[in-house]
């Protein structure tokens, strides 16, 4: 129980700590962070629920007024702009990509954690993000799906970077993948 | 840690935050109802004066977090020029405007312990049903505690990445950075459990 949730609170952490990492924003305002890598590798690393929980315990911190969000954004502003869709897709995507690493065995850790975080990471993500931002700017999914294409190679290599610090980490602290228990 | 609450006291800091967040709610469900531009121009004009009464200085900081809405207003006004539907593309970035001022407004006159306060009022029936409410407000305090030391142990390894090597730390240092965290979380976990653990409810009033 205390294990559980000391690494829920770590991983809510981490998400916020790897925000703080210089970031790239490209067109249209939606940063490139290593924040969504946070989400991905909660999931991969702490399974779908604990992943899911780490997720939503960071969004309560940036909901209750804190610049956690990359750029030192925060506050309730971060659940109505454009962009929002993604953020509130956040703890699904940590979810799936935690259910993909822990049901499916058989494949090499990296490659299952690649593919793992690109569903839950880019595929559920941004099916939350397309969906908020045509909310937002009364676009059609279509229109708005091929506004936020550039942002996909990016969130490919943190996919496959996801992949590889699973594995570097499975190596060196094997008992800390609680996915692969 | 920092929050967004603006230093400036203003009026709007003594409304109670559950008043504030139940308007601000109701108020973003409305803004959403209307397409009408007249309406959404009169909405954000009332917004921008609630923060005129809070003082420049605080409109002034207001403003700054607007801008991350610009490219949207760009690509809505190069969009809606294009196609000749100026009213159309006028409301949507009136209510983009308005949401994300009036959401900001509620944060920046709404301290972190207010704001708390309301998320344990609202954790309560959780509580009744048995759940252990005090492991999430344990929870956002290790937040708190642990993030400036994960930024500091990431500064750390990047310093010795640098001695040791030309190149830039990449995301390589990203693996050390999870070990050391797992490593703080299990001693965590270790001296939560020696004093008791976190099931072990102390009752109301003694803690």
């Amino acid at each position: 129980m205390e294990r559980n949730m000391t690494r829920i609170a770590l991983f809510a952490a981490l998400i916020a700590a790897l925000g703080l990492i210089p970031s790239l924003t490209l067109a249209f305002g939606v940063p490139i962070t290593a924040q969504s890598m946070g989400v991905m590798l909660a999931g991969a690393i702490l399974g779908a629920k604990r992943g899911a929980l780490a997720v939503l315990l960071f969004m309560a911190l940036v909901a209750l007024g804190l610049p956690l969000l990359a750029g030192g954004r925060g506050g309730l502003g971060a659940f109505v702009a454009p962009t929002s869709g993604f953020f509130i897709g956040w703890p699904v995507a940590a979810f799936v990509t935690g259910l993909i690493v822990e049901r499916w065995r058989s494949g090499p850790l990296a490659l299952t954690v690649t593919l793992a975080s690109v569903i839950g990471g880019i595929v559920v993500m941004y099916a939350f993000g397309i969906v908020g931002m045509s909310i937002a700017l009364k676009k059609t999914l279509a229109e708005c799906a091929a506004l936020v294409t550039a942002f996909i190679p990016g969130d490919i290599i943190k996919a496959v970077l996801t992949g590889l610090i699973t594995q570097a980490l499975a190596r060196s602290r094997p008992a800390s993948i609680l996915s692969r228990p | 840690m920092i929050s967004l609450t603006s230093p400036v006291e203003t009026w709007a800091h003594r409304i109670p935050a559950g008043v504030k967040l139940l308007a601000l709610s109701a108020l973003t469900v409305a803004l959403f109802l209307t397409d009408r531009p007249g309406v959404l121009a009169l909405a954000l004009l009332a917004i921008l004066a609630l923060y005129l009464s809070a003082g420049l200085a605080f409109a002034g900081q207001g403003l700054r977090h607007l801008r991350m809405l610009w490219p949207f207003l760009l690509l809505i006004a190069l969009w809606h020029g294009l196609t000749g539907q100026a009213q159309a593309g006028a409301a949507i970035a009136l209510r983009l405007l308005a949401a994300l001022a009036l959401a900001n407004f509620v944060t920046m006159t709404t301290r972190l312990t207010d704001m708390i306060a309301v998320l344990t009022w609202l954790l309560a029936p959780l509580r009744r049903l048995g759940l252990p409410t005090r492991t999430i407000e344990l929870a956002i305090a290790m937040v708190l505690r642990f993030t400036p030391m994960l930024v500091e142990n990431g500064q750390r390894l990047a310093l010795s990445w640098r001695a040791r090597s030309r190149k830039r730390p990449g995301w390589r240092i990203v693996v050390p950075m999870a070990a050391l965290a797992l490593d703080d979380a299990d001693h965590v976990a270790e001296a939560l459990r020696a004093r008791g653990g976190i099931l072990n409810d102390i009752p109301d009033g003694r803690d």
